[in-house]
């Protein structure tokens, strides 16, 4: 399960929409140590598509070092990454595997192929797709 | 010349589970292999049997991204902070 904040969930949906008509990324900041029920990312952190396509994404370096300090100052740590669909369904496709850079971390997938935000988010391990449930909270 | 050397999530099994660690070099390439020399695990996750930087990381030292400085040539001093952070891309 991963909890996002309102504030988190509406910022990455906010940045995956302004990013149209190409992808938009960003990543996710929480607490690592948080079990399997009690994942929440609490911090956002809209970054660059250095890839400025609407079929790959890449994570401006510089915005990710930025963001890991970020979230460390905040006793935290990088938890996962989002970025958008623009045509295709809130499913990780085959490059979004091949390259998941952490068997921690939350994928989070923002479809907007039907105007509405569809939020997904799954566990990529070993090449491995499942999903998790997203819950929304106030805090 | 001691510098700090700062670890991704996925590499720091390789490291006794050290987020953090110290090598030695003046340059980034030779702090990389004292690096391997601690920790041999860590050999081939950063630089490729090649001697190039693998492409699913990023390096940084300090706040500068090393494929804009001068790569594992890359001077560093006492103190400098390097920080290896996964490259994150996908479809």
């Amino acid at each position: 399960m991963l909890r996002l904040t309102n504030d988190v969930y509406q910022r990455m949906v906010g940045h995956c929409y302004d990013g149209l008509p190409l992808e938009a990324c960003g990543l996710l900041g929480g607490d690592p140590a948080a079990g399997e029920d009690t994942a929440q990312a609490s911090l956002c952190y809209p970054t660059g598509n250095d890839a400025a396509s609407a079929r790959v994404y890449t994570v401006n370096p510089r915005d990710h070092l930025r963001a890991d300090r970020d979230a460390e100052a905040h006793g935290l740590q990088i938890i996962g990454v989002f970025h958008s669909h623009t045509h295709t369904e809130a499913y990780p496709s085959p490059t979004d595997v091949a390259q998941a850079p952490d068997p921690t971390w939350h994928y989070v997938l923002v479809s907007l192929k039907d105007g509405a935000a569809v939020v997904r988010s799954y566990r990529i391990v070993d090449g491995n797709i499942t999903e998790e449930p997203v819950v929304l909270t106030g805090q | 010349m001691p510098v700090e050397v700062r670890l991704p999530t996925v590499l720091r099994q390789h490291a006794g589970g050290q987020a953090t660690v110290r090598a030695n070099g003046s340059t980034l390439g030779e702090v990389f292999e004292d690096l391997v020399r601690q920790f041999p695990g860590l050999g081939g996750q950063v630089v490729t049997e090649e001697g190039t930087l693998h492409r699913f990381v990023n390096v940084y030292v300090n706040d500068d991204d090393v494929r804009y400085l001068d790569k594992l040539e890359t001077k560093v001093a006492d103190d400098d902070v390097i920080s290896i952070l996964p490259a994150v891309a996908g479809g």
